[in-house]
């Protein structure tokens, strides 16, 4: 049972990390991205890529994978997101979908639809196990360090978003993207820094979960849902609500697919509904905010 | 005065009025089985889509619900007509009415989702409603085949008397003929003073709610019928195919349909047709030259058309002198 829920933390970390860029972009710009998938498949291939074709570390390939989605978020940002932030919801929506269908394709095209396997280095393969009976918790060196990863990142976030002066000037410009604006705030430029960093995120997430969720073109629109879920559950307000909203998918879905598996995604989704239905803007909803 | 108002009446009146051209397209549609008896296959399709998008057309275009998972409806009539057929009583037009009402039960079950919140969670539910069907399709094998499918539906003939034939023009006249009855039901209920609340409904919530409609029942009245012409859509499609998969329960489904509606026009009742026409030829033609990369383009062209514009791609003549715009428009 322990076990259980040790592997849902971690892929529930592993959800947050790939999801926060879309939470802060979505409350940033009131954008409804369901491209985001698309970035952390772009990391998780170049992970992929870059360990089979010239055999680079895997912890080199992690920062790579980060860079590498998030100077394409970057550039994807400036030329074909920015004229859209005051389109209606549907040409976002359709944008998206566009682009997202894209990616499949391309990654199809390109890399080939076949699932692709992430070798992991040795110390990262064992498995330690404590206690005993219904008590005992195995585990995974590699869930161990993905939950170390994303922890050591989430507290980097929440100090940038609380302690600097890029975070300050971020949450002004969630709050009023106007009155930022006339503060002296470059909104455009906290825009295009956050929307980098959280498709950079994303990427990083896709190269570290690549071995756990599986990486294939399908990639994007299989974990939309629940990168979708995460944000709308947990609210866009604050990192925190995201990470809850993260850990709880985390832990149902796994708990879900190991106690009754015929339900598959079942309870997951019925859960979200349940939610959204009695908290239409998530569970955790900061006061005072637009 | 008096003659203000009798001219806005008639500019009303008008609108909801038939013209000869409407006339003449639905006499060349429903001889087209006939014209092109090689193509009745894929007339059938395309009636079949330009009814789903007629039916996400009432939601999206008249009332402004952006909605990801229409397909839900669409697969519940398909499975419920599919399942009619084989288990009781293999009667088209029955099976019909069953998907129908069916489809339409769910989408009053819910309409109650769709009330409340932002477009993201509008967006959320409607999907995880879709999911939620596949799901159960999936794992339900016993009665829905799973995976494989739902297969060996024989239908019965049409009226008692017309077989289904395997050139698919007796299919192809059923679907244009529930396509055309529903287009005559929805043109009465878009102009009627009901879908006149709906507009008012979508273009200002709170307006509307100001001047004394009541928004939530609106929403869903109209939410059950989309569903329930949405599930006509699916019926028509597991009736004439034979065969019912968990491709009708698909996101591609519902991202398809939009992108039909998108393409004829949003808030226009002909718009899913004349997209249904168009997205169904430009995919036999790309499909047959890459089958497998179809979808790129698709994003291709979708991406295109919202950074061009929606309105302006489907009105060639804005694309030219961009002071005129604000009066085509």
């Amino acid at each position: 049972m322990l076990t259980i829920l040790f592997d849902g933390i971690a892929y529930g970390m592993l959800l947050f990390i790939l999801a926060v860029g879309l939470a802060v972009t979505m409350g940033l710009m009131n954008f409804i991205n369901l491209a985001h998938g698309a970035f952390a498949m772009v990391g998780g291939y170049i992970t992929v890529l870059l360990m089979q074709k010239w055999g680079v570390p895997f912890l080199v390939c992690l920062p790579l994978a980060f860079m590498g989605s998030a100077l394409l978020g970057a550039v994807l940002e400036r030329t074909l997101y920015r004229p859209l932030y005051n389109k209606p919801h549907l040409d976002q929506v359709l944008f998206s979908i566009g682009l997202t269908f894209m990616a499949v394709a391309t990654a199809d095209y390109c890399i080939g639809s076949s699932q692709q396997i992430v070798q992991l280095p040795e110390w990262l393969k064992g498995r330690t196990e404590m206690g005993e009976g219904a008590w005992m918790l195995g585990m995974g060196h590699y869930r161990l360090f993905i939950i170390a990863v994303c922890a050591a990142l989430t507290v980097g976030l929440q100090y940038v978003l609380t302690q600097t002066r890029f975070g300050s000037r971020l949450r002004a410009a969630v709050d009023d993207q106007r009155v930022a604006a006339g503060l002296g705030i470059n909104v455009n430029w906290v825009f295009l820094g956050t929307f980098a960093v959280g498709s950079g995120l994303a990427g990083l997430g896709g190269a570290l979960g690549a071995e756990v969720l599986g990486l294939d073109p399908s990639f994007p629109l299989k974990f939309m849902i629940y990168f979708l879920i995460v944000v709308a559950v947990g609210g866009t307000s604050s990192i925190t609500g995201p990470l809850l909203a993260a850990l709880l998918l985390g832990i149902a879905d796994v708990a879900g697919k190991y106690y009754i598996p015929k339900l598959g995604g079942f309870i997951v989704y019925s859960l979200m509904i349940a939610i959204l239905v009695w908290k239409p803007h998530g569970l955790f909803v900061r006061k005072g905010g637009k | 005065m008096s003659q203000n108002t009798s001219t806005s009446q008639n500019s009303l009146l008008a609108r909801a009025r038939w013209t000869w051209w409407e006339v003449l397209l639905w006499a060349l549609a429903l001889a087209s089985p006939l014209l092109l008896s090689s193509h009745a296959l894929i007339i059938n399709e395309i009636a079949i889509v330009a009814l789903f998008a007629l039916s996400l057309d009432l939601i999206l275009g008249f009332t402004g619900i952006v909605s990801l998972g229409h397909a839900a409806f669409f697969g519940m009539g398909a499975y419920s007509a599919a399942l009619f057929a084989k288990l009781v009583l293999p009667d088209p037009l029955v099976g019909l009415l069953v998907g129908m009402g069916t489809a339409g039960l769910l989408g009053a079950l819910c309409s109650a989702t769709i009330l409340r919140g932002t477009d993201l969670t509008r967006l959320m539910v409607t999907l995880g409603v879709g999911l939620i069907l596949m799901e159960l399709a999936n794992k339900l094998d016993w009665l829905t085949g799973g995976a494989d499918g739902l297969q060996g539906v024989v239908m019965g003939p049409l009226l008692g008397q017309f077989e289904f034939d395997l050139s698919g023009r007796v299919a192809a006249w059923y679907s244009l003929m529930v396509l055309l009855i529903v287009f005559v039901i929805a043109r009465r209920f878009v102009n009627s003073p009901f879908g006149a609340t709906l507009k008012a409904i979508r273009d200002n919530r709170l307006r509307a709610m100001a001047i004394g409609i009541s928004v939530n029942s609106r929403l869903a009245v109209v939410y059950t019928v989309a569903a329930t012409l949405a599930g006509a859509a699916g019926a028509l499609l597991a009736q004439t195919t034979g065969f019912a998969s968990l491709d009708v329960f698909e996101f591609h489904r519902s991202a398809d349909v939009m992108l039909i509606l998108v393409i004829g026009g949003v808030g226009w009742l002909y718009g899913g047709v004349a997209g249904a026409i168009v997205f169904k030829l430009m995919q036999d033609a790309i499909s047959s030259i890459t089958p497998q990369y179809w979808t790129f383009w698709i994003g291709l062209f979708l991406v295109v058309l919202v950074l061009v514009g929606r309105e302006r791609l489907i009105r060639p003549w804005t694309w030219f002198g961009k002071g005129k715009k604000g009066g085509t428009v």
